[in-house]
C-alpha cells in the first residue's frame, strides 16, 4: 500500500495536508476506507465549529460500520466538502482527493505532533495489519 | 412480493371483520382521517398462501445449522413453548391478584433463585426486556451506588476494545465517559493499559468473559482486584455465559453486576429482534437498587416485591413483569436441564467450538488465536486469502448460503480483519459440524479455482447478491400503490 509522502497522518487514520494559507485539509487514509468498505453516509461538521485535538467531528458510515473521524489538531472548521454528502463513494474511489474538512489550526506548532508517511506505516504495522 | 400486491378492490375476508362498532365518537372532526386507511384487500386463502410461502423462505434454527457467533443460536426445545403456552399462563391477567396467580409467581421466584445460584449473585431481577436494557439497568445501578455514597468524582467507565458496541453505548447513555483499553496479541485485556486507566475517576469496568474474541480472559481475578482497589465496580456482560454455565460463577470472579441474555444462554427464541429477556444479577452492595417487580416467598406464599419493599430501586422497566412469556420458557428450560444439565451445556458448547476450530484449521483456514483454546466460539480470519485472491469474509459468507448454511457473524469483532465469528452451540451433532467443515473446505477450493464465482455469490438463493450500498442510501420501506 503506498502512503503519500507529502501528507501527515494520525494514528486514528486521518491524513493532513498543510495548505499555503496556513489552513490544513483533512481526510481519511486508504487503509481506513479499505477497512470500512463501501461508504453510504458522511456527516460533516458545521463551518465555524471549534474543535479540540482528537475531538470527534465527522461520522463516516459504511455498509459495515459507522466510524468517527477525529480532529488531528485543535482549530476552527473553515470549509467542508459537502459534495461527499451526496457522493460518499468518492472516499472509496480516491481517499486522498476526497477531503472531509479544512481547519484553521489554533497553533501551527501542533502540526509537529503528526506522523509522517514512514511513521504512519510503522503505526499500521504495530496494529498488526 | 408484498401482501399489498395481492390486493384487489372489494376482495374480502369476512371471518376477520371486526364486529365491534363504537356507539359514540368523542374524537374531534379535525383529527379524523379523511380517506380510508390503506389496507390490503385479499381473501383468506390469499393471505394464508402468502404467509405460508414467506414462512417457507425463513431460515431458522428449526431448519438448518446457524453458527452465528456471539448470538448463541441454540435449539429452543418444544417443551418450553408448550408449557409456557398453557392456557392458564396465557389467559392470566397481569393485574390478577397474587392469590390467584401463585403458580405463575412460583415460576418467577424459582427462576430468580436458579439464576442467582448459577451466576453466584446475591439478588436477581427478571424484568429487563432485552440485553441492551439489562446493560442499561446494570450501569444505572452502578451509578446509583456511587451517588448514594456521595462519590461524585467517578465519571468514567472502562471498556475493552473487544467489547460489544452496546457496552460503550450503555455507559454514554448513563452519562459516563468511555475509556477504551486495548487487547494484547493473545486476545487478553492489556493489563498495563487497565492499570493506567483506573483511578479515583473510575466508576466501573464492563467486561465480557469469555470475550468476543472467543477466548477466556486469563487475568480476571487480577482485573477484579485492580478495579475494586480503585473503588470501581465490575460489570459482567453475560453475552457469552453459555461458555461457562454451571462451571464458573461471575459472582466468584468478583463481578458486582451481570446481565443474562435468556434468548442466548437459556434458549428462549431470538425472534425478529425480540422479545428478548435479560435478567440482571447483583452482588450484596447493589441489592437496594434492583428494578421492580421481583417475587418474594414468605410463609408459604409468593408475593410481588414493589417500590414499597425496595425503596431505593432504580424503578420499573415495564408496566408488569417484563416479557413474562419468555421468562416462563427460560424457567422450563432450566428445570428440564437441572444443575447437572447446565454443566453439560457449557461442556458441549466449548467442545463443539474447539472441535470445529480444529477441523477448519485442518482444512486450511487461518485461526485468529491459534495458540488459545476456544471458548464457545472462535474466529477465522480471511486476511491472507483476501490479499491473495481478493475474496472477502463477506463473499465466503454469501457462498455458505448457497451450501445451505447460515453465515457466521462477519466483521465482528472489528479488531480482527476479514473475520468470521463461528459459534456452533451445544445442540449440534458431530455429523452437522463435519458437514459444515466439509462445506467450508469446498469453498476454500472454489476460492482457489474460481474466485470470481465466490465473489458473486449467492447463486442459488431466491435473490442474488444485493447492492447493499444502494439499499442503505435509498431506503425503501413503505409500499405505495
Amino acid at each position: 500500500m503506498s502512503i503519500p509522502t507529502q501528507l501527515k497522518y494520525t494514528k486514528s487514520h486521518e491524513w493532513v495536508k498543510s495548505e499555503s494559507d496556513g489552513t490544513i485539509t483533512v481526510g481519511i487514509t486508504q487503509h481506513a476506507q479499505e477497512l470500512l468498505g463501501d461508504m453510504v453516509f458522511v456527516e460533516l461538521p458545521k463551518i465555524g465549529r471549534t474543535l479540540a485535538q482528537k475531538e470527534e467531528c465527522v461520522v463516516v458510515e459504511s455498509v459495515k460500520a459507522a466510524a468517527d473521524v477525529y480532529s488531528p489538531v485543535a482549530g476552527e472548521v473553515v470549509a467542508v466538502n459537502s459534495e461527499l454528502e451526496s457522493s460518499p463513494e468518492k472516499i472509496n474511489q480516491d481517499p486522498y482527493q476526497a477531503w472531509l474538512f479544512k481547519l484553521k489550526p489554533d497553533n501551527a506548532a501542533d502540526l509537529a505532533s503528526l506522523l509522517d508517511a514512514q511513521g504512519y506505516e510503522k503505526a499500521l504495522e504495530s496494529e498488526g495489519h | 412480493m408484498l401482501i399489498f400486491e395481492h390486493s384487489r378492490p372489494g376482495r374480502r375476508n369476512r371471518s376477520q371483520f371486526s364486529t365491534i362498532k363504537a356507539e359514540k365518537q368523542n374524537i374531534p372532526q379535525n383529527l379524523l382521517r379523511k380517506s380510508p386507511m390503506l389496507l390490503p384487500e385479499a381473501s383468506e386463502m390469499d393471505v394464508v398462501r402468502h404467509y405460508t410461502r414467506l414462512s417457507q423462505k425463513n431460515f431458522s434454527i428449526d431448519t438448518e445449522f446457524y453458527p452465528l457467533g456471539s448470538c448463541t443460536m441454540k435449539y429452543n426445545p418444544r417443551a418450553c413453548n408448550a408449557l409456557a403456552m398453557l392456557p392458564q399462563f396465557l389467559a392470566r391477567h397481569p393485574l390478577a391478584p397474587e392469590d390467584t396467580g401463585q403458580g405463575f409467581l412460583a415460576c418467577m421466584y424459582e427462576l430468580q433463585e436458579i439464576l442467582k445460584d448459577v451466576t453466584g449473585m446475591a439478588g436477581v431481577s427478571l424484568t429487563p426486556m432485552a440485553g441492551a436494557q439489562g446493560e442499561l439497568i446494570g450501569v444505572m445501578m452502578i451509578r446509583a451506588y456511587h451517588e448514594a455514597r456521595g462519590d461524585k468524582k467517578r465519571t468514567e467507565i472502562i471498556v475493552p476494545d473487544a467489547a460489544h458496541g452496546t457496552n460503550p453505548a450503555t455507559a454514554v447513555m448513563c452519562g459516563y465517559k468511555v475509556v477504551e483499553i486495548a487487547t494484547d496479541k493473545e486476545g487478553n485485556v492489556d493489563m498495563a493499559a487497565l492499570k493506567a486507566a483506573v483511578g479515583p475517576q473510575t466508576a466501573g469496568l464492563m467486561l465480557t468473559n469469555p470475550s468476543t474474541l472467543g477466548v477466556f480472559e486469563k487475568n480476571v481475578s487480577e482485573m477484579s482486584r485492580i478495579v475494586h482497589d480503585a473503588g470501581g465496580l465490575l460489570y459482567y456482560d453475560g453475552a457469552n455465559l453459555n461458555a461457562v454455565l454451571g462451571k464458573v460463577k461471575p459472582g466468584d470472579m468478583g463481578f458486582d453486576v451481570i446481565h443474562i441474555n435468556l434468548h442466548k444462554t437459556f434458549s428462549t427464541p431470538h425472534g425478529g429482534g425480540g422479545p428478548g429477556a435479560a435478567p440482571v444479577g447483583v452482588a450484596e452492595r447493589l441489592l437496594p437498587y434492583l428494578p421492580v417487580p421481583m417475587v418474594a416467598y414468605e410463609k408459604g406464599v409468593y408475593r410481588w416485591l414493589t417500590e414499597k419493599d425496595v425503596p431505593h430501586t432504580i424503578g420499573r422497566l415495564s408496566a408488569h413483569m417484563g416479557n413474562a412469556g419468555v421468562l416462563l420458557r427460560a424457567y422450563v428450560y432450566v428445570r428440564l436441564l437441572g444443575a447437572k444439565g447446565m454443566n453439560r451445556v457449557s461442556e458441549y458448547a466449548t467442545l463443539n467450538a474447539n472441535y470445529l476450530m480444529a477441523e477448519l484449521s485442518k482444512v486450511g483456514f487461518e485461526i485468529a488465536f491459534p495458540t488459545r483454546r476456544a471458548s464457545h466460539e472462535f474466529i477465522v480470519t480471511l486476511k491472507e486469502i483476501k490479499e491473495k485472491t481478493g475474496v472477502t469474509a463477506m463473499n465466503l459468507a454469501k457462498r455458505l448460503l448457497d451450501k445451505g448454511y447460515h453465515a457466521p457473524t462477519t466483521y465482528f469483532p472489528i479488531l480482527i480483519p476479514e473475520c468470521l465469528l463461528i459459534e456452533p452451540a451445544e445442540t449440534e451433532s458431530k455429523e452437522t459440524l463435519d458437514a459444515f467443515a466439509a462445506a467450508m473446505k469446498e469453498i476454500l477450493v472454489e476460492i482457489q479455482e474460481q474466485a470470481e464465482m465466490v465473489k458473486s455469490a449467492p447463486h442459488d438463493m431466491p435473490l442474488r447478491k444485493l447492492d447493499d450500498v444502494k439499499a442503505a442510501r435509498e431506503l425503501d420501506l413503505t409500499w405505495k400503490p
